[in-house]
């Protein structure tokens, strides 16, 4: 299943934020989406997610979405939004139950993603024992419980520290490399982009609009910690962002 | 780096305190302290007769209460009338509260409302109740029903407000049908200020037991306190306020208790 933006706009009030947004999103593939803060990346994640409806233009699902598919359109999100009276299994089992998935069809599929995203043996742990890097490892094993054919991840790792974030870019490398999803990824982070992306969609600031898509050809599982092409990437989407990132920045300022 | 002639001084500790931390035992040495002191006040004649009886007068007295079954005569109807009274005025405002958390319309008509039946002191209204639900029990339940009540859709309301939309959008977000979001997300996250509010919902209806039991009951702790205040019996009057305040640290221990079950995963 592909998504089709076509001349998504915008407005706040008096406030545009985003102006005529048109871009594809490939089926397999990993679309990062970068820009200045308070461009809109958020509110485009959330007219993706059907959270929230554009004022002009339409997000498209083309295609039916796969099979056994329970939650086609299906969020990560910074803060983790775990359930913190709920295990770690019982987090998971939280999205099946609604589907009517429960006793050993529900426990085969919570170990199965547990076991994915090694977990396995923090399943009746609670939230509050857990570090952020596994909070958000519970996230993403709640999200691949349901089997969505999108993932909408906004800046799922901004919440960790630098060294668990290498570690959870590794996994979720490792993850795509055994079943290729399709996910949008929001971030602030350009080495995050480089690393996880197979195109990278750049922002204007505020309204935002799309500057360029870069294409990043390398596959996923041979990049790597400080590789020099990825560099090279990352310094180039930086001179694209750099003034309007400035710009936004004093933007901000003036209220 | 430090010249050798400089003075070394550790650097003072200041961070410590506003950390409540259990200590049980504390509170029963107050108790302790406070009743050996009335002990020997009234042995010593210290403190006179008149103004408080012997705390071992009063233990006699309770176990006199005891030996002749005068206790549970008082205490069963007693307990009965708090029971089935906060049981009725507690979840129907538990529900009401949920309510006016999550409709808007519900929460302009019926917050003015509560905020006009708050503060009348219920008792004024046991009149109305008796004519309303009789003079018998009917009257004392809808007292303690109501005491309860108020409070308890505040706590609820309050506590509804608070529970994180971001739980919520994320219950959204995977698809989930409003029955669950509200039985998974924003009753669980809601409970600790619910069962914050029962501590105080409850303690109004043990006074309030009592003020019913006072305007007219021939059986329970209230009407046994009227009838020891009328004699000045102190040691008998004692001994029901004691009755009182058990109960009392019994129902707030039994919230603590459902508590460390239910609210276990809060850090
Ligand atoms: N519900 C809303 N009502 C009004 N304004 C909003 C709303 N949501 C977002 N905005 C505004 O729209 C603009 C874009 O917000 P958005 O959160 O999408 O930006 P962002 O690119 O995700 O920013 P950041 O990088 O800081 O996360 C911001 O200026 C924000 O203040
Ligand atoms: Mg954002």
């Amino acid at each position: 299943m592909d998504i089709r933006l076509s001349g998504v706009s915008h407005a706040y009030g008096q406030m545009e934020v985003m102006r005529d947004i048109t871009l594809d999103i490939p089926s397999g593939q990993i679309v990062c989406i970068v820009g200045p803060s308070g461009c809109g990346k958020s509110t485009l994640l959330r007219f993706i997610g059907g959270l929230e409806r554009p004022d002009q233009g339409e997000v498209l699902q083309m295609g039916a979405p796969p099979e056994g598919c329970l939650n086609p359109l299906t969020y990560i999100f910074q803060d983790f939004a775990l359930l913190p009276w709920r295990s770690v299994a019982g987090n998971v089992s939280l999205v099946l139950e609604d589907h009517g998935i429960r006793g050993t069809r529900a426990r085969e599929i919570i170990d199965d993603v547990l076991d994915r995203t090694k977990l396995t043996d923090f399943a009746k742990a609670l939230p509050k024992q857990l570090s952020g890097g596994m909070k958000q490892r519970v996230a993403i094993a709640r999200a691949l419980a349901v089997r969505p054919a999108v993932m909408l991840m906004d800046e799922p790792l901004s919440a960790l520290d630098s060294q668990t974030r290498e570690l959870l870019m590794d996994d979720l490398i490792a993850l795509w490399t055994r079943t290729p999803f399709t996910a949008v990824y929001v971030t602030h982070n350009l080495a995050e982009a480089v690393r996880l992306g197979h195109s990278i969609v750049v922002l204007s600031r505020r309204p935002g609009q799309i500057r360029e898509i870069v294409e990043i050809r390398k596959p996923l599982a041979e990049r790597g910690f400080a590789d020099p092409d990825l560099e090279a990437q990352q310094k180039h989407l930086w001179n694209l962002m750099r003034d309007e990132a400035r710009a936004a920045d004093a933007e901000l300022l003036h209220g | 780096m430090a010249d050798p002639g400089t003075t070394a001084r550790r650097v003072d500790f200041r961070g410590g305190g506003f950390a409540p931390q259990s200590r049980r035992w504390v509170g029963l040495v107050v108790f302790v302290l406070l009743i050996a002191f009335a002990e020997w006040g009234t042995r010593t004649g210290f403190i006179s007769a008149l103004t408080l009886p012997k705390p071992s007068d009063v233990l006699e007295t309770f176990r006199q209460l005891y030996e002749t079954g005068l206790l549970w005569k008082h205490l069963i109807p007693s307990l009965s009338r708090l029971a089935v009274g906060a049981a009725l005025g507690a979840s129907v405002g538990i529900g009401v509260g949920v309510l006016i958390g999550l409709f808007s319309y519900i929460r302009a008509g019926l917050v003015p409302l509560i905020a006009a039946i708050f503060p009348i002191p219920k008792i004024a209204l046991l009149p109305l109740f008796v004519i309303w639900f009789g003079i018998d029990e009917g009257s004392k339940y809808a007292l303690i029903a109501f005491g309860t009540f108020t409070p308890t859709v505040v706590a609820t309301y309050g506590a509804v407000d608070n529970v994180d939309r971001s739980l919520i959008r994320m219950g959204q977000s995977f698809g989930l049908s409003w029955r669950s979001i509200v039985l998974k997300i924003v009753l669980p996250g809601a409970m600790p200020g619910i069962l914050s509010g029962l501590r105080i919902s409850l303690a109004i209806a043990i006074i309030l037991l009592v003020a019913a039991e006072m305007l007219g009951a021939e059986y329970g702790i209230g009407a046994y306190i009227l009838e020891a205040g009328a004699l000045y019996d102190l040691e008998r009057l004692f001994a029901g306020v004691v009755i009182l305040s058990l109960l009392g640290v019994l129902v707030s221990a039994a919230i603590s208790m459902i508590e460390r079950q239910l609210l276990g995963w809060r850090t």
